[in-house]
């Protein structure tokens, strides 16, 4: 039977959040989270996996205690068991530090590990870093941005498309992948399942000591780079409108911006009453 | 070492070099950077017959070159890519790593800066050295919506992956030098433990619209999926992709492939397209990077059209249909 581990994060369901100054963090506290919609395609590649070939699930999160809500719709997804990493002297981890807890936490309750999913990136943050980070922590081979995957005994075979090439690549296991969003659409948890996994199942919650973290350690492995704030990007959109007839308003609307239009796309619209064109 | 020269590295991605110029951007970046902390900018190129990258780095700014020409670096390989880097870093010890944000850049990056124990950012749109002479790295997040701040100040060298697009090159000239090094490959390099078995190219278009640089999204306010499908000949008509929102996915008049926002893709097109679309928050998540957008709706209160840069109101259905033929004949002529 193949072990699997799923790390996947809760992130907030908004699109902005207040900064604060004297932490240095956001606020996520103030925003409800949900599954971070990556994550979510790597745990339904892992149930693939597990409906295909027989596979054992445990899905590992780092967060809050309020991040045991994404632990919950996972094992209602079908994941088999869960742990919360949560201790105070984590948080604010950038993906150096969280890559190095990650792998304390597998190398500790998941030393047998196969295969390690993680979604290729997170809707907050958006780095991408912790995947490729935690293979290396791992010393395991490795493929981001995967759309495709077979297993053959201990030999898996990947697909994916980077940067205008599709490939095909193998490795044996213990191996990580990224899932992207192209393929795996993410089955549903269903209030049933949910209602299941509130009732039978407990979440295993490890801090730091339960990892044999100690603080010098989190120094030595802490985290490398530091958010001097964050920011709204500026919007200063003219917001014009144009009423009236359909016909009307596109010819008004292409008059205005056809320069602009060509200059994306590349090839000309612009209409023929102008002046000398080259 | 008494007054080491510093050094910006610009890791040379020339994979996809006639789509993608990252590499010259970055190089000319590097050298607007170098002039604030008096250091070089030196390219980095790994391959297999290589000669045009050294000519084309070299006359677009770049101080130094590392070469390494070798049969064995025939294709991208991240992993001994990883281990020549980790190796070159350790022994020169650059001050600065820039590398294109390519999916290449963004699975090599993190892994290189695991080995060298130092910070990376991510898909930066902005570089800047600051009084103390830390590079300032600012970082998108939250769809783009909000941005970060990010230093790495204890550990070198500062990394950073940078957002195709985000600086300009500078012009082609033939006139200026570079110091070419060419080494020879290390020896000894752990065998790469993933195997390539088969790639092809593909067009861009087959893929996802992440990277698109026109997106025509539709919603409800097409009103059925007749009407839907013809986005897709607008798309056609502008080089874009088409996206939808949520409630369009769930009705089956698009694939989930094409979900923009919360619980599926972040866009950032130079012009968006939205047709019929209120703009609730799940899909407006993902346009935080939308550089200008033209909204359709009968509704001129959609928090959509208050969000555009151009706003029609009208039925969504009628403006594509005269936009599509309008297009259709400008581009004729």
């Amino acid at each position: 039977m193949l072990q699997l581990v799923v790390c996947i994060k809760q992130v907030p369901m908004v699109t902005e959040l207040p900064w604060d100054e004297k932490s240095g963090t956001l606020r996520r506290d103030l925003a409800p989270g949900m599954m971070n919609p990556a994550c979510k395609h790597a745990l339904e590649a892992a149930l693939q996996i597990k409906e295909k070939y027989s596979a054992h699930i445990t899905v590992i999160t780092m967060g809050p205690p309020a991040a045991k809500e994404v632990l919950y719709e996972a094992l209602a997804m079908g994941a088999d068991s869960t742990i919360l990493i949560c201790d105070k002297i984590f948080a604010g981890s950038d993906t150096y530090a969280t890559s190095w807890i990650l792998a304390q936490a597998i190398k500790k309750q998941c030393a047998n590990v196969d295969l390690i999913l993680c979604g290729a990136f997170t809707s907050d943050s958006e780095t991408a870093q912790v995947g490729p980070q935690l293979a290396e922590r791992m010393n395991v081979p490795a493929v981001a941005y995967v759309e495709k995957i077979e297993v053959n005994g201990k030999t898996l075979r990947v697909r994916r498309i980077v940067d205008n090439f599709r490939e095909t690549l193998e490795m044996e296991c213990p191996a990580l992948v990224t899932i992207s969003m192209e393929n795996y659409l993410p089955r549903y948890a269903g209030l049933g399942g949910l209602q299941r996994a509130f009732g039978e199942h407990q979440i295993d919650i490890l801090d730091a000591a339960a990892l044999g973290v100690g603080v010098g350690d989190v120094k030595q492995e802490g985290s490398r780079t530091k958010v001097r704030r964050v920011f709204l990007r500026k919007t200063d959109k003219e917001n014009v409108f144009l009423t009236g007839v359909a016909v009307n308003v596109v010819s008004e609307f292409l008059n205005k911006y056809e320069r602009k239009i060509s200059t994306v796309i590349g090839k000309s619209i612009e209409g023929k009453n102008r002046t000398n064109e080259e | 070492m008494k007054n080491k020269q510093k050094s910006i590295w610009v890791f040379g991605d020339y994979r996809n070099y006639y789509q993608n110029r990252v590499t010259l951007q970055l190089i000319s970046k590097a050298m607007d950077l170098a002039k604030s902390i008096n250091a070089e900018v030196c390219a980095l190129i790994f391959g297999y017959e290589i000669e045009e990258w050294i000519m084309e780095y070299t006359a677009h700014g770049a101080d130094r070159i590392l070469a390494i020409d070798d049969p064995a670096l025939k294709s991208y390989s991240t992993e001994r890519y990883l281990a020549i880097m980790e190796a070159l870093v350790k022994e020169r010890d650059p001050e600065i790593i820039l590398i294109g944000a390519t999916d290449f850049g963004r699975e090599f990056a993190p892994r290189l800066a695991k080995r060298l124990k130092t910070g990376l950012s991510a898909d930066c749109v902005g570089l800047e050295i600051d009084a103390t002479g830390l590079l300032v790295q600012i970082a998108p997040s939250f769809g783009g919506n909000m941005l970060a701040e990010i230093v790495t100040e204890y550990h070198r060298p500062q990394m950073a992956t940078v957002r195709p697009g985000t600086f300009k090159e500078i012009p082609h000239d033939n006139r200026r030098k570079a110091q070419v090094e060419r080494l020879s490959l290390m020896k000894g390099l752990p065998q790469p433990r993933v195997r390539l078995i088969e790639y092809e190219r593909c067009a861009e278009k087959e893929h996802s619209i992440e990277n698109a640089q026109v997106i025509v999204c539709g919603g409800r306010g097409m009103g059925n999926k007749n009407n839907f499908v013809k986005l897709h000949e607008l798309a056609r008509l502008l080089g874009g992709g088409v996206g939808a929102t949520r409630p369009v996915v769930y009705a089956g008049w698009a694939d989930h492939n094409s979900l923009v926002g919360q619980a599926g893709k972040h866009i950032k097109p130079k012009i968006l397209f939205s047709f019929g679309i209120s703009g609730a928050i799940q899909h407006t998540a993902g346009l935080g990077e939308a550089d200008f957008i033209v909204a359709i709706n009968k509704n001129p209160q959609a928090t959509m059209m208050k969000m555009a840069d151009v706003a029609m109101v009208a039925d969504a259905g009628d403006v594509l249909h005269s936009l599509i033929k309008e297009l259709k004949r400008r581009i004729r002529e």
